[in-house]
């Protein structure tokens, strides 16, 4: 199997038979919500930490598939099938988590800016936070997929995922919010950007290997 | 001596003796350290506040410490398939849980009076409490995998992830604004620290380090005798 269309497999299962990038989006939209609700909808406070919620959120939103990356194939014996096959295993984690960012990373990316203002948060933020929610989503799709791959076979599933992945969210976070508010007040924002592409291309490099050899020792 | 020590036998017989004589150097270098602690002269600002800073900045050293001793333990077990090293790797991460607990309430204790808060999110303070849920989510990891060997492999490869953190927790000072002291000891320049704290501050960690090594060793030998009476019930039940 190459690793094209092991990509289409990964992405027909993400978007077909009610997924989609909606239902992502769907749960961005509507934690969104819930901060308006709980802080009451004052425009002025609202506006002030309008993009660093919409870059939690995002965060959050991303952890929301991760269970079900390796957990679906590892359950239904295809994860067997993967490792015995042609492609190496690291390559394998590596398009699966590829294809986790292009279904749920990307859509939330474009949604992102959109949340941020409608939050309150001023339109010229709105491109920065596009470029920063991308190339984060690619970070949190593969560290994501760190704590999916240590986490098979255990009992917790999607909590357990959660607290080992979050401590590891934690940089990209840092950055990518950094970076937007200093250019919110004016300061230089292209350091934070560099480092969060830097965080994002190191877990691209290095996180299918340890994929593999969590997804090995949980199958042997 | 690592790979000497990786025969339990041998292992046993040096903590029998080695952690004992550890636990007794920890308490004698507590108890000097915690003599000139308060010997020592109140701070000029801080007054006599100043000295949780005995308590509070070796508890920090070495929950860094004990972190580096978890992701080397960790490698140890991952690559080179030592025998105890997964024991280690175990029996480390509840102490350094526990130092990096003690590290961030008596911070707490010390923030509020000199900074007006009980917490402030300070990236120094801020990236020590995510080496705390470093920690627990270790923790949470062995406990929620059944097998244990797999418990431990999928255990040290996390570690080795979590590894990252270390560096920005101690860089955290100089990376970004921070209201947390930066670095006062080992400045290019030498110590910026006046002597009569210097030396109450070397003792107390060095004290601490004692008191890891010896809850460390002791630690290991109760997860190898808990592995061997496991299997032992194990081959019992047939």
């Amino acid at each position: 199997m190459s690793a094209w269309v092991l990509l289409r497999r990964e992405l027909a299962l993400a978007w077909g038979r009610g997924g989609g990038p909606l239902l992502a989006c769907a749960f961005y939209a509507g934690m969104t919500t819930l901060l308006p609700l709980a802080s009451g909808p004052s425009p002025a406070r609202l506006a002030v930490v309008a993009a660093g919620s919409a870059w939690a959120a995002l965060a959050l939103s991303s952890l929301l598939p991760l269970e079900r990356l390796f957990e679906r194939d590892f359950e239904d014996g295809a994860l067997d099938l993967l490792v015995l096959g042609a492609l190496p295993l690291e390559l394998v984690c590596a398009v699966k988590c590829f294809a986790q960012w292009l279904a749920t990373g990307a859509p939330l990316a474009i949604l992102a800016p959109v949340v941020s203002s409608a939050l309150g948060a001023p339109l010229s933020l709105a491109p920065l936070t596009f470029v920063c929610a991308l190339i984060g989503g690619l970070g949190f799709a593969f560290t994501g997929g760190l704590g999916a791959s240590l986490a098979l076979g255990s009992r917790r599933g999607g909590l357990l995922v959660a607290v080992i992945v979050l401590p590891l969210f934690a940089p990209p976070v840092i950055f990518g919010g950094g970076a937007v508010a200093a250019l919110a007040g004016g300061l230089g924002w292209t350091s934070g950007l560099m480092f969060l592409a830097a965080y994002s291309l190191a877990a691209v490099a290095l996180a299918p290997f340890a994929m593999a050899a969590a997804c090995r020792n949980a199958l042997s | 001596m690592i790979t000497a020590l990786a025969n339990p036998q041998r292992f046993l017989a040096f903590s029998r003796w080695a952690a004992p004589l550890f636990g007794a150097a920890a308490a004698m270098l507590l108890a000097a350290g915690l003599w000139l602690a308060f010997a020592a002269p109140p701070d000029y600002q801080q007054g006599d506040t100043v000295r949780i800073l005995f308590v509070h900045v070796p508890a920090a050293e070495l929950s860094l410490f004990a972190y580096v001793c978890l992701a080397g333990a960790s490698f140890f077990g991952l690559v080179f398939r030592h025998a105890l090293a997964d024991a280690a790797a175990r029996a480390a991460a509840p102490l350094g849980a526990g130092f990096t607990a003690l590290a961030l309430i008596t911070g707490s204790f010390w923030g509020k009076p000199m900074w007006g808060a009980w917490w402030v999110w300070d990236p120094r303070l801020t990236s020590e409490l995510i080496l705390l849920l470093f920690y627990l989510g270790y923790m949470a990891l062995q406990a929620a995998i059944e097998d244990e060997a797999k418990a431990d492999r999928a255990c040290a490869i996390l570690a080795l992830a979590g590894a990252v953190n270390v560096p920005i927790v101690h860089f955290s000072v100089t990376w970004w604004n921070s209201l947390h002291q930066g670095e006062s000891v080992f400045t290019s320049k030498g110590p910026l620290i006046a002597g009569v704290y210097l030396w109450p501050w070397g003792l107390m960690t060095f004290g601490y380090i004692f008191l890891f090594a010896s809850l460390w060793l002791v630690r290991t030998r109760a997860e190898i005798w808990r592995r061997r009476a496991r299997s032992l019930a194990l081959k019992a039940a047939g």
